[in-house]
Parts: structure tokens; C-alpha cells; sequence
């Protein structure tokens, strides 16, 4: 069990430090979202489902997406600055 | 470098300062004593199966009523802000410009939109399902808002829905925020505080129609978040159409 739990925080902590230190935005993003994905893991494993639930859903889906769609948005900025201007 | 030393330096007393609480971390044997109020009473008082449920709507219902006020409160700012945005990229300029150029974005493949047809009201149902059930298994209204959420995204992303029906979303939040806060009141006058589910009948424990108003409660807080959150996404996801 406790070879499992390391296990898992170790991921955890891989991960984050490919989400800080990559430099693929994109895979940072979905990097993060996995540090979310363990953690919900090992609050599932510690008996908490409800938490992991919410870690799951809210965590890694749902945050992911935002960023992801915050970052096509920035990109998007980027190419046209144009619009950006439009809008003020 | 003396940056470096610097941070370096803070860590090292973060970690001295937080060590203790590592080194006298053991296991509990017992609950403490709230803990054992919430354990006898939640079952007997409340009904609820899921002791989770009962801390969350009841004895802690404030504070959910308060974490609905400030998820709104987010998703408004989000939509006032995105929503005036994505009406300004969507200038006649800029129109002609994406038409022109293609802008790398593919129409979603068949297996996508296939998959979607046959996934989405799946993922619904169990969002559904997890916040009518919130009461007796784990999860609960923001889950199971959540997963419904997800189901919208998906169908955004398969093309199976173009455009967000906002007055539906609009008065889905309006009702199961008012029902939620009328739900509390009707707590104060029919039972013993706000927010107290007793006024409808208990009825027996681990049953669908059981908990009082919690399984009320939940459905509403469900409704509202799987609102809120497709809110959200709509207004930031990238107008393909525009």
C-alpha cells in the first residue's frame, strides 16, 4: 500500500514539474490536469470519494479545458492584434 | 545567484517551521468529539446515508448556499467579460479574415460526432443520477453539475450543439437559486433553522425519496452548477461559427 502511495505522489510530483518546466504550453496544461487526476486518486484510495469526485470532474476536466480554451484564445489574440484593439 | 540563496534560505524555514506538525502527525484511534456528534446524529436526525451529504447541505449549509453565491458570482464575471469580447472579434473584419484564411480548425470526424450522439445523454443521465443519488452514494449536486457540464463540452466539441441555449440557462439558474434559498427559508418557519431539511418527512433511511429536502436541496444545487458551468464553457470556447 504505502509502495503504491509513493508510488502515486511521485507521479504526482513529476508531473508538476513537467507542467512548470515544459515548454509546450499545451502539454503543460495537460500536465497540471494530471497532477489533478493523481491527487483525486489518492483521495479516492484514502477513503474520500466525494472529494475525489469533485477533484476528477472539477480538477483535471474541467480546469484543463478552461485553460486550454484560454490558450487558443491567446493564440488567436496573437495572429489578429488587430481584434484586440477593436474591442477597447 | 543571491536570489537563488535567498529562496533557497526561505524554503529551508518554511520547511523548519512546518516540520512540527509532520512530526507529531499520527493516527487517530478515536473522532473527535463534533466528529461523533455528526456520525450519531446525521443517520438518526437527518436520514442521509452519505454522512458527506449531511454535513455539506445541512449542518454546513451555509457555507454551500455561500460556495453557490460565489460560483454565480464567477460565472457572471466570466460571461460578462468573454461575452463582450467574443462580440468584438466577430467584426465583418474579422469574419472575412477567417473565412480567407483557414483558421486550423477541422470540422469534428464522424467517429466523434457519433460517439458524442451516443455518449452525451449517457453522461447526462449520470450526472443526473449523481446528484438525485447525492443523498446515498457519494457525490452530490456540484458533481453531478460537473459531469453534466462535462456532457456540454462535449457536445460543443463534437458539433452537436452550435449555439448554448442561454434563456434556458438563464432560468434554470434563476429557478434552483431562488428554490435553493426558498427551500432555507421554508426550514426557518416549518422546522428548527434555516436550511433544515426536516420539514418533509424523513421517510427510511437509504431510500431514493428520503433525507427530507436534502435530495431537494441537491437537485438544485445540481441544476444550477450543470447551468453555470455550461455558462462558462460557452462563453469560453472559441466561436467556430463566428
Amino acid at each position: 500500500m504505502i509502495v503504491f502511495l509513493s508510488v502515486i505522489g511521485a507521479m504526482m510530483v513529476a508531473a508538476a514539474l513537467v507542467a512548470l518546466y515544459s515548454k509546450d504550453i499545451v502539454g503543460s496544461i495537460v500536465a497540471a490536469g494530471v497532477v489533478s487526476l493523481f491527487a483525486s486518486l489518492l483521495y479516492l484510495v484514502y477513503g474520500a470519494p466525494d472529494v475525489a469526485m469533485t477533484e476528477a470532474a472539477i480538477g483535471s476536466a474541467l480546469t484543463t479545458v478552461v485553460f486550454l480554451f484560454a490558450w487558443s484564445r491567446i493564440r488567436e489574440m496573437e495572429k489578429n492584434p488587430s481584434d484586440e484593439e477593436g474591442k477597447r | 545567484m543571491i536570489k537563488r540563496l535567498l529562496a533557497l534560505a526561505l524554503v529551508l524555514v518554511v520547511a523548519f517551521l512546518v516540520f512540527p506538525l509532520f512530526a507529531q502527525m499520527d493516527e487517530r484511534a478515536e473522532v473527535g468529539a463534533l466528529a461523533a456528534a455528526y456520525l450519531s446524529d446525521g443517520p438518526a436526525l437527518l436520514g442521509a446515508a452519505n454522512l458527506v451529504t449531511a454535513v455539506v447541505v445541512t449542518y454546513r449549509g451555509l457555507d454551500t448556499l455561500g460556495e453557490v453565491t460565489v460560483l454565480f458570482a464567477a460565472s457572471a464575471g466570466i460571461s460578462l467579460v468573454f461575452g463582450t469580447l467574443g462580440r468584438g472579434t466577430r467584426s465583418a473584419d474579422a469574419k472575412n479574415r477567417d473565412d480567407s484564411r483557414s483558421t486550423g480548425r477541422q470540422p469534428p470526424s464522424e467517429l466523434v460526432e457519433t460517439g458524442a450522439a451516443l455518449l452525451v445523454p449517457l453522461i447526462f443521465l449520470f450526472g443526473v443520477f449523481v446528484f438525485v443519488h447525492g443523498h446515498l452514494t457519494p457525490g452530490g449536486g456540484f458533481q453531478g453539475g460537473v459531469v453534466i457540464a462535462s456532457g456540454v463540452l462535449f457536445a460543443f466539441l463534437a458539433g452537436t450543439l452550435h449555439h448554448a441555449p442561454h434563456r434556458l440557462l438563464g432560468v434554470l439558474e434563476i429557478v434552483s437559486g431562488a428554490g435553493y434559498v426558498a427551500i432555507g427559508l421554508l426550514g426557518v418557519w416549518l422546522a428548527l433553522g434555516f436550511l433544515d431539511p426536516r420539514f418533509l418527512p424523513l421517510g427510511e433511511i437509504g431510500r431514493l425519496f428520503s433525507g427530507g429536502a436534502i435530495p431537494v436541496i441537491y437537485v438544485l444545487v445540481g441544476v444550477k452548477v450543470g447551468a453555470e458551468l455550461s455558462g462558462v464553457i460557452d462563453a469560453m470556447r472559441q466561436r467556430s461559427e463566428s
